[in-house]
């Protein structure tokens, strides 16, 4: 196995290239080498990407956050103040296992391993991220919610890489917030996550709206029904009803040990509400 | 397929060590640095009986190559006392029991110093989460969690 360290994004995509089937991107590492250790993937080229200085750095440009994808959870939660805009994606990246895992897991790592429990990205897909992809023909940008197709499979070439994530310029009085439901209360898998993120006008109702579910479809989903329950109205315990219910009627889950496919078309429904509550206290400035 | 020549400081010391792709940090410590006070448990993340601090920062050494601590600053528990002198983390974790087996322990004691390194009154809910990924089958944390916390007190000057 080699292991190389490009130092810019074309490097990396060159030997992506060159490496074929044979090349794996690594960012933290926290899922790949876990991988390798266990033989699940035999990579015959390691492509770290950390070394790339554009990777790993958190820009603002006219209120929109550029977050590199090598950014990692700890970083995330130590900026001054992408915390404060975008509460909702730094809470569901920081769910991503301990302390330790923290330290090295990325949002683009938890996306490309492909799994649709992975909790930062129900976070950017109600956030309205865009993916920025670079390959050999240049650099693209996708919604985050078209990135992953199902378990371990993406729609980005083999010798692309995601390079950063593109949150939006926020309106005032918007927000975002993320709920998983787990067994216990730290360092497990999502059964259901949930990320909504909103804006509110002037007079309370709500102008903008995107919810998103994890671990309830083959790839974390946009629930394009919410934004329809809830975009022109004020969110009162009855829109909430409505919420929930657009939220279960998007689920396709399957049975596994960690939740049975009733348990969680039932749980979407409770956590789309709690999530939206959240989201609309921050939006009202109450948290 | 030739080694990785790796530079890199441990504990303030410069060392250089050869390693292979798939030899991560852990493997690199115990079998050829002889430093063997950071445990294997889990091998896969979860365990936290590998913690070391990278530049300043948390991490399981199980999850990261070799190769990678290039040019940077690795901390293990063999630096933590100074010289005979335990570090008061290490102090209150014998004051209070807070050990059985003792395999977990290196890895609780780099955790809670990254921690009180970092903030230096945590409560306890935020001891309980920052350890959240060290595991210990023996003591029940509750030990643990009081050492630290007693240990921060006395750092303080409190």
């Amino acid at each position: 196995m080699r292991y190389e360290a490009p130092a810019t994004v074309d490097q990396a995509v060159a030997l992506l290239s060159a490496a074929g089937p044979d090349g794996r991107v690594m960012a933290g590492g926290t899922d790949l080498l876990v991988q390798v250790r266990t033989d699940v993937l035999d990579p015959g080229v390691i492509i770290d990407i950390k070394g790339i200085a554009e990777l790993r750095q958190i820009t603002e440009e006219a209120g929109a956050f550029r977050v590199g994808a090598a950014v990692t959870g700890a970083e995330l939660k130590e900026h001054p103040k992408l915390k404060s805009v975008w509460p909702g994606v730094v809470e569901a990246a920081n769910l991503i296992g301990s302390t330790q895992v923290q330290g090295r897991a990325t949002m683009g790592g938890n996306l490309c391993n492909g799994s649709p429990a992975a909790d930062s990205v129900p976070a950017l897909i109600a956030a309205g991220a865009k993916a920025v992809i670079a390959g050999p023909k240049g650099r693209r940008e996708v919604a985050v919610e078209d990135v992953m197709l199902a378990p371990r499979k993406l729609s980005i070439g083999r010798d692309e890489i995601i390079t950063a994530f593109v949150l939006p310029a926020r309106p005032a009085r918007s927000s975002d917030a993320y709920l998983r439901f787990i067994p216990r209360t730290e360092m497990d898998i999502a059964v259901v996550g949930c990320g909504v993120s909103l804006t509110l006008g002037a007079d309370g109702t709500c102008t903008a709206a995107r919810l998103a579910l994890g671990a309830v479809a083959e790839k974390p989903l946009l629930v394009t029904a919410a934004q329809d329950v809830l975009v022109g109205k004020r969110i009162d315990e009855a829109v909430l009803d409505k919420l929930g219910a657009a939220a279960s009627a998007a689920c396709r889950p399957i049975d596994d040990k960690r939740g049975t496919k009733e348990f969680r078309v039932k749980i979407a429904a409770v956590l789309a509400r709690r999530v939206a509550q959240i989201a609309l206290e921050r939006a009202e400035g109450k948290q | 397929m030739s080694k990785h020549h790796v530079t890199t400081k441990i504990n303030g010391d410069e060392t250089e060590f050869l390693c292979e792709t798939d030899e991560t940090l852990l493997d690199v410590l115990r079998n050829q640095l002889g430093l063997t006070g950071t445990k294997e448990g889990c091998s896969t993340g979860d365990c936290g009986a590998c913690s070391v601090t990278v530049d300043g920062r948390l991490v399981c050494s199980c999850l990261m190559l070799g190769v990678e601590a290039n040019g940077k600053s690795i901390g293990t528990i063999e630096g933590m006392a100074k010289g005979e002198k335990l570090h008061p983390l290490q102090e209150k974790f014998l004051s209070h029991a807070a050990l059985q087996c003792g395999i977990c322990t290196p890895g609780f004691l780099v955790a809670a110093k990254a921690l009180l390194d970092k903030n230096p009154d945590p409560s306890e809910t935020e001891v309980r989460y920052w350890l959240a990924g060290n595991l210990c089958r023996c003591t029940g944390y509750d030990k643990i969690v009081r050492a630290v916390m007693d240990a921060a007190a006395e750092m303080r000057g409190a």
